[in-house]
């Protein structure tokens, strides 16, 4: 008796003619795919282009730009934007546009170091927690629901005396130690799945080895999810950052990070909004590009996720909520 | 479902202790109260600064578990310890408790209803203009730190106020303390919740309605909503009915993850607005290094977690038979 | 019954999907109408448009989907009435059936609100009468103790019960149609003779036209008065049952019927095949769909689709060109157009049975689950027995068909022998080594001599790898070089019927019967002596089936492989299987020679599960008389008494009192019948029951 489930609705890929295609245009057929359906996501396209230019301001801007970030300009101190100083000057006469570009360096390094960090740890401690199941599992997970409970805002903060002095790198580790969380459930919760699925079955009967399998079977097939959720975390790293720079608990001078710059240009924003609309709208900017790349890569790598039926004409779905720290 | 709650208050209350007494440590090692003496004009002698430090139980020198025990045993009799300035937490704990949980109530009530309901609403109209829109805005909002919400709303009132010529929206405080009479209090209370209120209603709204967005979808497609349709309720009232139950409950567990979340934001919305609330006196005490103070403000965000693990429990018991068998 | 108007009347209905590729063309032109009190199967393989087409007919597709054609109930157009007006119509004149029955259900509300719902929208009834109306509703569909029932939740029912409770939402309003698509498809065998037999009922009282989907010609062949059967989105061949199982004029309908496994048709023989797969429904070719897979195809089939006509010569309507050929007396007979493959003989055949090496031998195999309670403090609250001590033994070259419904052992048995663990009691020998004391090493040679094919094609290969990586992983976790590994690997396709060219593809490119295929290969890969076959032809379609099962035999006689076959179809494994052990709760109930136990069962479970077994074969099927059993598996958490069956054993209710008060309190042990034919019943006497 056939087991058959009728589907109502279409399948959404073609359905997977068996037969003639030659074998070469596979690899590349599908990272086709992916592109032609990321570019049909037009908050996506909108999301890639915007990063590409943000990147752009901040590290090839202050090659050709007149103002450095620590020089000064005595001519001209809060004045509102202009030719000579693109994006105004704050009390100091310093260019914002050369601080505001200075500091997406640092943000945008941050929140790359951290997402990668996070999904690295979100993967291992998942799928071994998923997979070894037991008391492995069950101690790890008992640590996920702690550091979940545990406000990481507040952590950091108070633990932001002991790393006063020393590298960025220690933030950045401490803001990769307290995203992973949701990540790693969602990556055990996956592998339990997977664990059942019958090629992994298989590949335990043959005798293949546990981490091998791990490597070889389980992480490859979510990669799409990690890299999605990686974009996603990144933005959330962002945010993250430059919360806690505000107040002073995260990048600490001379370091500068859009954290500081937005802190520093706060108090006198009533009068010279400049100081703040600048480089917050940067951030807000940056972080929104994340969010529609990330959401285009999961219509494009992963079409059947949760709400993306097939439907010909889309251009918002899902996001995921997970993993900001502010 | 008596049983059950049971073994979930079981669960978060150790998870909540253990959390606690985490933060407490944290501070402990990481805050030096001693610091606050240095560079006092005049001097004040090493032996006397130790003297006061031991009587606060605030000496770094000490062994931090026998600052814990110490601390430890204050608190299982209700007693919170010592600020460094001498004054008894306890009292500044008091003050300030209510303001917190004013705002942590509010946005937790209406931003979870007005999350689940927009982002079930956008489900509904999938790929609609309200879908759309609701979709878009949500991206916005989760784009930005709390900070820059909250400034933004607060530049944009100045505005406002400017342009009208006199107050209409209040940005610093609580209330005006200048009034008197009860309903005038009571009135100018109001009008100070309302912009940190808003800022952090809209943050909860946009991560809720984003998750019950999608949580809804996965619900749309279901052979029960077709079964519901089958019997002959039409498309909206099996929604409701059938689908809306459903759909909320995957979401009820963010309440406590959300709760974390919104006290980071209150923390901001605080310190911008001039509240002074638990998340106001977390910064301000760590850059005092007010090791007690910190740890009470550790035992607040604990307690809160608690009450929402909880309520998320008994939501979602009475939401879902499933549970309520064993 | 020709008088009567037709309740439910469809004309050429067309529905299609958008989708990345263009345009899924699922239903084609389907065109049927049904009586009141009528019955009418409609019959297709997966993707040929009958689910579809009744969801249109209920206006409950997505809005993607595009409708064309007419739908009338009692003469009224349906496709223009808009969702306000249908709502109506749904529940109240049209009543649906679905497959699953645990999704099916609103989980958060208890069965008896959802039947009181169903009446409340229809009826005008207040709760109190709603209630009473939906208990006598559960008790109509056989529900026991129905007013307290009602109060459970879907979760807290079995899934005979569920589907149950969904008839009775059904028949809430006294519906004109009943359409019911795959109702016993999720469901076991005994169950679904329970479900098939309440649907019946369920028409008797309401006088309803039934339209019945499924992909199972037995199941239709006793149940329905007119068969329909589809093929890529359109009817091939339509008539009443008897002319369509006995007189079938179209070559698809002709080799369905010739693929089917069936219980009756006396002992082992190759089955015949139908080549090929269905074409894509996105760009169908020109030209008849089935003329790829069409042993008789000619050019006028490959440029013309051929209408649904009664055709010279025929009786009742096909869709082919040469339909007027295979009528009685035509040029072709409809036996013979599909060329029937020879059966192998296996060397170990002309070998008898007791002088051939056991291969794998089981001895009072234990596997109990301790039942745990709580979330941080786990303790046990009881045993869930789900292997209970059974014996069995495999002889080289030899199949044992192992068969049972959900829930009764087998697959923990299997996973037992497969994760070669230490038992908690018995033991598991594997070509005369206990596989207790084995080691490392050892236990890594075992694993090359033992290999098991899945049941479901689509996930047992990693779909990010390409087939000769798959094929390969085997060969390079148990040490062979790379040139031996690329040697190996096309001969292997090669062996199952593939194109050995086709190394680089991935398994999303082949259908799922190649994929069941590549499966095989993976497990010949290092030449094992044992192969576990876990439902291994369960997930495909009847008409790919039957190739996959030729290849197990032909690869059995030509590699003398034995089989563990672990299957819950008891027609398939008739075909296959040398031996059969029939298990019930965690234990083996009957075990002997597939003609022993087929012949003379002498268990009364396996005479009922046999009797449950649906024959295409409507004349023999309206004969039977089904033994059904009353109620559900019981858990094996809480395994009865004395014999683990009595509390559903037809014998047991037909014994004397003293008789009784031995299956109460004793439990039997398998006794010897005739030869090797052993059944654990007191009272074993032999049946004949298909
Ligand atoms: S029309 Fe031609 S190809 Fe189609 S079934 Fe008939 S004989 Fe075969
Ligand atoms: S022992 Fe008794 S109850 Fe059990 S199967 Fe035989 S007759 Fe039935």
């Amino acid at each position: 008796m056939a087991v058959q489930t009728p589907s109502v609705q279409p399948p959404s890929q073609a359905p997977a003619a068996p037969g003639d295609q030659p074998a070469r245009r596979r690899a590349s057929g599908r990272l086709r795919l992916t592109a032609v359906r990321f570019s049909r996501n037009r908050m996506a396209l909108f999301g890639l282009v915007m990063l590409v230019l943000l990147f752009l301001m901040a590290y090839v801007s202050p090659l050709f730009y007149k103002w450095d970030y620590t020089e000064l300009d005595f001519t001209a101190f809060q004045k509102p934007p202009s030719g000579e100083h693109w994006f105004g000057t704050d009390q100091t006469g310093s260019d914002l546009f050369a601080l505001t570009a200075r500091g997406m360096q640092k943000s945008l390094v941050i929140g790359i170091l951290t997402g990668l960090i996070c999904t690295f740890v979100a993967a291992a401690v998942g799928a071994g927690a998923g997979y070894f199941g037991g008391w492995t599992d069950r101690s790890l997970m008992w640590v996920v629901d702690l550091l979940l409970v545990m406000p990481s805002f507040l952590i950091i903060a108070v633990l932001s005396p002991l790393f006063q002095g020393t590298t960025w790198l220690v933030f950045v580790v401490l803001l990769a130690a307290f995203s992973w969380m949701i990540t790693g459930r969602v990556v055990r919760s996956m592998t339990l799945t997977l664990k059942d699925r019958e090629f992994v079955k298989a590949a335990k009967y043959m005798g293949v080895p546990a981490p091998v399998i791990i490597f070889r079977h389980i992480l490859p097939s979510m990669a799409s999810m990690l890299i999605i959720d990686g974009t996603i975390q990144v933005g959330a790293a962002i945010i993250g950052e430059t919360s806690l720079s505000y107040f002073g608990f995260g990048v600490q001078s001379p370091d500068v990070s859009l954290g500081t710059v937005i802190a520093t240009g706060t108090p006198a924003a009533p009068s010279f909004p400049w100081l703040f609309y600048f480089p917050a709208g940067c951030l807000v900017l940056i972080c929104l590009s994340i969010a529609f790349i990330g959401d285009g890569l999961r219509d494009a790598l992963d079409p059947n996720s949760s709400g993306a039926k097939a439907r010909a004409p889309r251009t918002a779905k899902s996001t995921s909520t997970e993993g900001r720290t502010s | 479902m008596g049983r059950y709650l049971l073994r979930r208050l079981i669960n978060h209350v150790a998870l909540v202790l253990i959390a606690a007494s985490l933060t407490y440590f944290l501070a402990a090692i990481s805050l030096n109260p001693r610091a606050n003496f240095a560079g006092r004009n005049p001097p004040v002698a090493a032996s006397s600064v130790t003297a006061t430090l031991n009587d606060y139980n605030l000496n770094p020198d000490t062994p931090v578990v026998v600052r814990f025990a110490h601390w430890a045993n204050g608190v299982a009799h209700g007693d919170l310890g010592r600020t460094v300035t001498g004054g008894e937490v306890n009292d500044e704990f008091a003050r300030r408790v209510g303001v917190s949980t004013r705002l942590l109530l509010i946005a937790t009530i209406l931003g979870s209803i007005g999350g689940v309901l927009v982002g079930a609403w956008g489900a509904i109209r999938q790929y609609r203009t309200s879908d759309r829109v609701t979709t878009l805005a949500s991206f916005f909002v989760l784009a930005m730190p709390v900070f820059v919400i909250a400034v933004t709303f607060k530049l944009w009132a100045i505005d406002i106020n400017d342009a009208v010529g006199h107050k209409v929206i209040e940005y610093t405080g609580e209330y005006d303390p200048g009034l008197t009479g009860t309903g005038e209090i009571l009135l100018s209370r109001l009008q100070h919740l309302l912009l940190p209120s808003l800022t952090l209603i809209v943050i909860q709204v946009a991560l809720y309605s984003r998750y019950q967005r999608s949580t809804m979808l996965d619900v749309l497609g279901s052979d029960f909503l077709r079964t519901a349709r089958a019997k002959g309720l039409s498309r909206r009232a099996a929604l409701m009915k059938h689908g809306l139950r459903t759909a909320v409950l995957p979401v009820v567990p963010l309440l406590v993850y959300n709760v974390v979340l919104l006290f980071t934001g209150a923390t901001f919305t605080e310190k911008i607005y001039g509240w002074h609330g638990m998340g106001e006196w977390l910064v301000n005490s760590i850059s005092t290094n007010d090791v007690n103070a910190v740890a009470a403000v550790g035992m607040f965000t604990a307690f809160v977690v608690l009450i929402a693990g909880l309520l998320s429990d008994v939501l979602y018991a009475a939401l879902d038979p499933r549970v309520r068998v064993r | 019954m020709s008088e009567t108007p037709p309740a439910l009347e469809v004309t050429d209905l067309h529905v299609s999907f958008p989708s990345e590729a263009g345009p899924v063309r699922a239903v084609r032109g389907v065109s049927f109408s049904v009586r009141p009190g009528e019955v009418l199967g409609i019959v297709g393989e997966s993707g040929s448009g009958k689910s579809v087409s009744s969801l249109a007919v209920l206006g409950l597709l997505p809005e993607t989907a595009d409708i064309k054609g007419s739908v009338k109930l009692h003469g009224r157009e349906l496709l223009e009435l808009d969702d306000r007006d249908m709502t109506e119509i749904r529940g109240k004149d049209i009543a649906m059936v679905f497959q699953d029955p645990l999704s099916a259900l609103t989980p958060v509300y208890s069965v008896g609100d959802q039947i009181v719902e169903a009446l409340r929208i229809h009826q005008d009834l207040d709760k109190a009468q709603a209630r009473k109306r939906a208990v006598e509703l559960l008790d109509l569909v056989g529900i026991p103790d129905p007013a307290r029932r009602a109060g459970a939740f879907p979760h807290e029912f079995s899934g005979g019960m569920r589907q149950r409770a969904m008839i009775a939402m059904a028949i809430a309003n006294d519906p004109e149609v009943i359409i019911a698509d795959e109702p016993t498809t999720a469901l076991d065998v005994t169950i679904q003779a329970q479900i098939l037999d309440v649907l019946k009922k369920a028409q008797e009282v309401t006088g309803a036209a039934i339209v019945m989907i499924t992909h199972d010609l037995g199941v239709v062949a006793g149940f329905a008065d007119r068969v329909q059967v589809m093929y890529a989105g359109r009817p091939v061949e339509t008539g009443t049952v008897d002319d369509v199982y006995y007189r079938p004029r179209m070559p698809y309908t002709i080799g369905l019927l010739g693929s089917i496994p069936r219980l009756d048709d006396g002992g082992r023989h190759a089955l015949t095949p139908i080549d090929g797969n269905p074409p894509s429904l996105v760009d169908l070719p020109a030209g008849c769909p089935f003329a790829a897979r069409c042993p008789i195809a000619t050019d006028l089939c490959r440029r013309v689709e051929p209408e649904l006509t009664v055709r010279e010569g025929g009786n009742h309507p096909t869709a082919c060109h040469r339909s007027h050929e295979l009528v009685a007396g035509g040029s072709l007979d409809p036996a013979t157009i599909y060329p029937v493959p020879p059966l192998p003989k296996a060397p170990a055949d002309s070998v008898p049975r007791e002088d051939r090496t056991p291969v794998l031998e089981v001895d009072g195999l234990v596997k109990h689950f301790p039942l745990l309670y709580g979330a941080v403090v786990k303790r046990k609250v009881g045993e869930v027995r789900a292997v209970d001590g059974i014996s069995f033994d495999i002889r080289e070259g030899e199949t044992l068909g192992l068969v049972g419904e959900s829930g009764c052992g087998k697959t923990t048995t299997l996973l037992e022998i497969l994760d070669l663990p230490s038992g908690q009691s018995g033991t598991v020998t594997v070509f005369g080594k206990d596989i207790r004391g084995l080691k490392g090493a050892e236990r890594k040679a075992l694993r090359r001599d033992l290999q098991v094919v899945f049941q479901d094609p689509m996930a047992a290969l990693d779909p990010r790898m390409p087939v000769g990586d798959i094929l390969g992983e085997p060969l390079k976790t148990h040490g062979w070089s790379r040139d031996r590994i690329a040697a190996r690997v096309p001969e292997l396709l090669g062996q199952v019927g593939l194109d050995p060219d086709h190394v680089d593809r991935f398994p999303a490119e082949f259908s799922g019967g190649q994929r069941q295929r590549i499966s095989i290969a993976r497990a010949l890969a290092l030449e094992p002596k044992l192969v576990v076959l876990d439902e291994p032809v369960s997930a495909l379609d009847v008409s790919i089936q039957a190739g996959v099962l030729n290849l197990l035999d032909e690869l059995k006689a030509r590699m003398n492989l034995s089989y563990l076959f672990v299957a819950h179809d008891l027609s398939v494994v008739r075909h296959i299987a040398d031996r059969i052990a029939v298990m019930y709760l965690g234990r083996i109930v009957e075990l002997g020679s597939a003609e022993a136990v087929f012949g003379a069962p002498s268990h009364p479970y396996t005479q009922a599960l046999l009797s449950a077994v649906p024959l295409p074969d409507p004349r023999k099927e309206r004969e039977r008389r089904r033994i059904l059993l009353t109620g559900d598996l019981p858990s094996p958490a809480d395994v009865p008494t004395g014999c683990r069956f009595r509390n559903r054993c037809p014998k047991f209710a037909s014994l004397d009192e003293s008789d009784r008060g031995r299956c109460r309190e004793e439990d039997p042990a398998p006794t010897g019948l005739a030869g090797d034919h052993t059944a654990a019943c007191h009272f074993a006497a032999a049946v004949t029951v298909v």
